[in-house]
């Protein structure tokens, strides 16, 4: 189904949406997005949307199973709590994104915001994966509790992150392809060396995430990565014990 | 306080939700084309109507520098009034501390989603010569306007720069942009917010932008420190009377960069400071200012969430709060610079860009007029 969303509130294009994929349509293109927020959002079926133009805030929260793929720049708030699907941004994303994500992957090829992936999740097989291509700000992975961020800087800015990188992180792993200065990192993180196993890993989902924008895994893969893992799992659990 | 009953809706029976807090944000946006080329207000209301959603229709405005080019020495005070006794209480006060050269009503079109409008009438005026042996003239005018502000009841200015003028009122912006005609004004800078009040009343006065001589700021978000920024402006004249937080902001702007002479970045510097942890990583000379700036400007540190737009007669400049709390993003083209709460609503005026970009905390984005425009 394709639908123009030239000047079309929110609500009737999300009716469309949702109205259309519960007669079983599966694919979607919305052309001349410009704004629209809520996309994808609350949707269970495996569909696919494909979106042309800036979808507005809060692009496929709580979604659970469509892939989305966004050929431009995509806004704030993307995939919260979002619960399972794919999200697939050929452009730069804005912030808070992931935000208490507990499944699903959000691949995003540009530069992402402030607050990427705070307070991301995990259970079990049910672990979120949110891969960046250039660089992240302020506050990634904060609070986080699960889940994986690949943090790749492939647009050679620097810092590739800005501070409090995993402050009050305590679960998940973060894996950024390049030094941090330790004055960018929460006091609750370490930092260690790659072993094969995050290699095995951070290898396997590159690979998908290289063949959606045309990067080469091999140069991405040969960039040094610094794993950042938390040093408790309750780093507060003594905060108010005296 | 003096605005209370000013067209005030949380006064009125029926109004009460106004009183409600509902947190969401609001909606800013703004243009300036460096070269100083005039655009007419159709296109900041078609950027501004792209973020309808971050409104509630209980507040939306626009600032517009180099509309009257042809009475660009003079004051243009926008006036706002309750009732004829305020317009005529004004005008008498006018006759007394300045020259009158015009006087009219500002032109609008009745619109729905635009009601119960105050009087709207703007006034023209010189400084006579022998009132400025004390004072600068721009000090002479700061002061009528916190005067009319704090003691005429019922009247409000809304603007009082030099070839500017605020258009603002209680309705979504779009609206409000089509009940002042915005489409018969070209302007070389716009900007524009659309309101979601939260903490105070949503009146007309209490729109966005908040104006003071040449400076109009519009902001989403809320500045905690509201108490020592007032406290602190109170001690240089300034006269905080429009129950918002966002009025500190325009005068802090006045009182560093017109009265304290701070160059626009050291001002930036001063309302958004780096943290000591960063301040402590500096090379000396930047550390040795930075250091002076925090500790001479303390209180003019502007602490809270906020995204605002500063418009003023050669520039426009965006800021965020120093973590970022709100959103913000700022994109060019040819002589063209743009910055909205969401790219949205910079694409639906300018698809194509030539730089797009999200500024980082704290770090002002800064627009300047090139030439030297009629």
């Amino acid at each position: 189904m394709r639908i123009d969303a030239k000047g079309m509130h929110y609500r009737q294009l999300n009716k469309i949406i949702r109205e259309a994929v519960a007669q079983g349509e599966k694919e979607f293109e919305l052309d001349n997005v410009g704004g629209q927020r809520y996309i994808g959002d609350g949707i269970s079926e495996n569909v696919k949307i494909t979106i042309n133009g800036t979808p507005g805030n809060d692009l496929g929260a709580f979604m659970n199973g469509p892939r989305i793929i966004v050929n431009a720049n995509a806004q704030d708030g993307i995939a919260n709590t979002m619960n399972a699907g794919e999200i697939i941004v050929h452009g730069s994303v804005g912030d808070i994104i992931g935000y208490g994500m507990r499944g699903g992957k959000l691949y995003i090829k540009g530069d992402a915001g402030y607050r990427v992936g705070i307070h991301m999740k995990e259970y079990k097989k049910q672990i979120p994966v949110i891969i960046t291509g250039g660089t992240a700000g302020d506050f990634f992975g904060e609070y986080m509790a699960g889940g994986i961020m690949i943090l790749l800087g492939m647009n050679g800015k620097n810092p590739i992150v800005g501070d409090y990188v995993g402050t009050g992180m305590h679960g998940g792993v973060i894996y950024i392809r390049g030094k941090v200065d330790p004055y960018h990192l929460g006091k609750e993180v370490s930092c260690l060396e790659l072993n094969e196993e995050d290699t095995k890993l951070i290898g396997s989902h590159l690979k998908e995430y290289c063949e959606y924008f045309g990067f080469d895994l091999t140069e991405v893969m040969s960039g040094k990565f610094t794993k950042l893992v938390p040093l408790s799992h309750r780093p507060y659990g003594d905060l108010y014990v005296y | 306080m003096k605005c209370e009953g000013l067209m005030n809706p949380s006064k009125k029976d029926g109004y009460h939700w106004v009183l409600q807090r509902i947190p969401s944000g609001c909606a800013i946006s703004g243009i300036i084309s460096e070269e100083g080329r005039r655009i007419d207000g159709r296109v900041i209301i078609k950027s501004i109507a792209c973020m309808h959603d971050r409104s509630n229709g209980l507040g939306g405005g626009f600032a517009a520098y180099g509309i009257y080019p042809k009475r660009k020495d003079q004051y243009a005070f926008h006036m706002m009034f309750d009732n004829m006794e305020a317009k005529e209480a004004t005008e008498e006060f006018f006759k007394d501390v300045f020259n009158v050269d015009k006087d009219e009503p500002i032109p609008i079109h009745r619109e729905n989603g635009v009601s119960n409008p105050p009087i709207l009438w703007r006034y023209f005026l010189e400084v006579p010569e022998n009132k400025l042996e004390f004072l600068s003239e721009r000090d002479y005018a700061m002061k009528i306007v916190m005067r009319i502000n704090s003691e005429i009841e019922g009247a409000f200015v809304a603007s009082s720069g030099k070839n500017m003028g605020a258009f603002k009122g209680v309705g979504y912006p779009e609206d409000i942009g089509k009940f002042y005609k915005l489409e018969d004004y070209s302007a070389y800078i716009w900007t524009a917010h659309g309101r979601f009040p939260t903490n105070t009343p949503g009146w007309w006065g209490g729109a966005h932008p908040f104006t003071l001589l040449d400076w109009s700021v519009v902001h989403n978000g809320e500045i905690s420190s509201y108490g020592i920024n007032k406290r602190y402006l109170e001690m240089f004249g300034y006269r905080l009377e429009l129950r918002t937080d966002t009025e500190v902001i325009a005068y802090l702007f006045d009182l560093l960069v017109r009265k304290h002479k701070l160059p626009m970045d050291r001002a930036v510097m001063a309302l958004a400071s780096p943290f000591w942890k960063d301040i402590d990583r500096m090379e000396p000379g930047q550390k040795k200012i930075a250091t002076a700036i925090r500790q001479v400007y303390g209180s003019t540190l502007l602490n809270g969430p906020f995204s605002i737009i500063l418009g003023h007669s050669t520039g426009m400049i965006g800021l965020n709060d120093r973590i970022k709390l709100r959103p913000m993003t700022a994109a060019r083209k040819d002589d063209m610079l743009y910055m909205a709460s969401e790219e949205s609503a910079i694409r639906e005026i300018a698809p194509d860009l030539d730089e797009i970009w999200s500024p980082k905390a704290g770090t002002a984005v800064i627009g300047t007029l090139k030439a030297e425009v009629e």
